[in-house]
């Protein structure tokens, strides 16, 4: 009995935790590089559109993944001519680029509405699928979850490891000094900006393709939110965004499986776990780690003159 | 910090200041008008259709006049209710849930004292609305002056809870069993709907948001609390050495100015619906935050843009019926209008 509970439970949060993971190493590439962006849910829901709108006429669900992260990094790229080159305040660019997001994605969107897609395949790892315990649990997934986790170790190792992630987290830090180190701090934000977009898009994609498998207007529900929480909660490092991410994904699926068993909680008092679960952990940790975030987030670089 | 200096900057009285300020307000919103055009030109409509039709029938006609000041009541009050915690460079990006919880409040008053007289129940109502809002609001303010939360997440987390809490009574304890499925409360008594006018849909919340406006102008140009808070918004830290209670102003100004989004969704609830029913708000709570933004903290400049918004809105219905497009793409307009703001010359910031 208390098997198929747990294993609903996990693969559940496996499932719900993927696209927030993505979100959050969104989130996370951007405010390492000194870029608070609350326009993130805007760009889930590009990438939510533009991959399920790639996916139904083409009827290829990897081709709508790359449509989306390609959508979602373009549409990040204006965000960045707001706030790097023209200067402007990020929380405010944010919200306009969310309010952007969802009236665009709904104009997209619109002849979408109700049609449905075959959406991305389970990929059946052989052999180990077949194991009796962990075979339905962990070898049962779409393409983009099991990429999710390199990618997240692929981000860390190219922000901890390599001479742009260096760079990166110093204009983070402080963008004079890396300035006067002879880096050119607003190319390097494009860039994380750039990859940062992809990375939303693509867990807007998870979100239409691989979940839902179909298209509803703001069907995002406040996951881009709940991303910029968790990179709070995980300290701004994208290996302990894996774990943010699958506790919260364990959230969603708890609400979805208490209301698969018919508990009798009101389904709307469920849904506000994720959000509750957010503002608790932030208000444990958030005031602690304040001093963990990247020196200049949220600051705009005046330049040099 | 830069931010915090230009919300706090006093603005010149002189009538060529405000000639010049709204020469480049109608110059911007000319500009934006402009970008959408191409954006529905894009996707194959007729923009000049577009406009016609939103202007023709929100300005061309008395009745569609009033409902642009209908629209203006709850966008007014929505706006001062994320510019007076700006003062203070704090941001409130959660009217819309601020909005919600006043409504939930003020139903529960109109619901359960139905019996009492509208002399005493509108006061009753209204008192609900602001303390709902504003209780709400104090979450966020009570997290950010503790140093845990910043208000901006929180304000927005607390905006889907909000919704949801809505939802919760209105599909359960709430739900009116004569209603048959439809999700909504029992109506009103009469005594619970506020007096409307001259037989359009214009209620007596324009009078709360009128007062607003001036409660917000006298008390940051004629008090010491509004001194005190230019002192804060200007330099935190010296505020603070000098012996100004931060915390206090911040749970302070949460605390009204999500009362304020309380009461608009108080009079939108009780004078535009006659009952808790969903979707009460096309974004009032998120478009007041645009409108503050815009005006960047001036109270002529919240109304000009309130009615600018305003036909917006009202817009967004007329679009969709006559344009066949989903009636959230006047999301798009908005934001464009916020890009040109913020995308001119060291834009808001």
């Amino acid at each position: 009995m208390i098997e198929p509970i747990l294993t609903g439970l996990l693969v559940g949060s496996i499932h719900s935790g993927t696209p927030l993971l993505y979100a959050t190493l969104s989130e996370v590439m951007s405010e390492r590089a000194g870029i608070v962006n609350l326009g993130l849910e805007g760009i889930m829901l590009m990438g939510a559109v533009v991959g399920f709108a790639t996916t139904a006429l083409t009827g290829n669900a990897g081709l709508g993944v790359l449509a989306a992260a390609l959508a979602g990094g373009l549409f990040n790229l204006f965000f960045g001519f707001l706030v790097i080159t023209r200067r402007a305040n990020q929380l405010a660019s944010g919200l306009a680029m969310m309010f952007c997001g969802v009236g665009l994605s709904a104009l997209l969107g619109v002849s979408f509405v109700g049609s449905k897609i075959k959406g991305l395949d389970e990929i059946r790892i052989p052999y180990l699928s077949d194991l009796p315990f962990a075979g339905p649990m962990f070898f049962n997934y779409d393409i983009l979850v099991y990429l999710a986790g390199p990618i997240a170790v692929l981000i860390w190792w190219m922000l901890f490891s390599t001479r742009w992630g260096l760079t990166l987290r110093a204009v983070g830090e402080n963008p004079s000094a890396a300035f006067a180190a002879g880096k050119n701090p607003y190319f390097v934000q494009y860039q994380a900006l750039f990859i940062a977009g992809m990375l939303g898009g693509m867990a807007g994609a998870h979100l239409s393709i691989a979940l839902a498998k179909t298209w509803q207007e703001w069907m995002t529900a406040g996951r881009g939110f709940i991303a910029v929480a968790l990179v709070i909660f995980s300290k701004w490092h994208p290996l302990r965004a894996v774990f943010g991410s699958l506790l919260f994904g364990g959230a969603i699926a708890l609400q979805l499986q208490m209301q698969a068993w018919g508990v009798p909680i009101s389904p709307f008092l469920l849904d506000m776990l994720p959000y509750l679960l957010s503002l608790g952990v932030l208000a444990v940790w958030g005031g602690a780690r304040r001093f963990e975030a990247p020196g200049s987030l949220g600051r705009v670089f005046q330049g040099t003159e | 910090m830069a931010e915090a200096r230009k919300w706090a900057t006093p603005v010149p009285g002189q009538w060529g200041f405000r000639l010049r300020m709204l020469g480049r307000f109608c110059g911007l919103f000319g500009v934006a008008l402009a970008a959408f055009a191409i954006v529905l030109l894009i996707f194959g409509k007729n923009p000049i259709k577009a406009y016609v039709d939103l202007f023709a029938n929100t300005l061309g006609s008395a009745y569609g006049f009033s409902e642009v000041l209908v629209k203006m009541i709850p966008l007014t009050l929505a706006a001062v209710a994320v510019a007076l915690p700006a003062r203070i460079w704090l941001i409130n990006v959660g009217g819309e849930g601020q909005f919600h919880i006043g409504a939930l409040f003020a139903a529960w008053g109109a619901l359960n004292f139905g019996g009492l007289p509208a002399w005493l129940l509108i006061p009753w109502i209204s008192f609900l609305g602001f303390l709902g809002g504003g209780l709400w609001a104090l979450i966020s303010g009570f997290l950010r002056a503790r140093g845990w939360v910043s208000e901006t997440i929180s304000t927005l987390l607390l905006n889907y809870v909000a919704i949801l809490l809505m939802s919760f009574f209105i599909f359960g304890p709430w739900k009116d069993p004569e209603s048959a499925n439809y999700p909504q409360s029992a109506p009103f008594a009469e005594a619970a709907v506020l007096p409307l006018f001259f037989g359009t849909r214009v209620h007596m919340g324009l009078f709360y948001s009128l007062a607003a406006l001036i409660f917000f102008h006298l008390i940051l140009s004629r008090t010491r609390w509004g001194l005190e808070m230019r002192a804060i918004g200007a330099n935190a830290e010296a505020a603070r050495r000098s012996g100004i209670p931060i915390g206090r102003y911040i749970m302070m100004l949460m605390f009204i100015g999500g009362g304020l989004a309380g009461l608009a969704g108080m009079a939108e609830v009780s004078a535009i619906h006659g009952q808790l029913r969903p979707s009460l708000s096309p974004g009032y709570g998120y478009i007041g935050f645009l409108i503050s933004w815009m005006a960047m903290g001036n109270a002529l400049g919240m109304m000009a843009a309130a009615f600018l918004l305003a036909i917006i809105t009202a817009g967004g219905d007329i679009l969709q019926m006559t344009l066949r497009i989903p009636g959230s793409v006047v999301n798009i307009l908005m934001a464009i209008i916020l890009f040109v703001i913020l995308a001119r010359k060291g834009g808001g910031s």
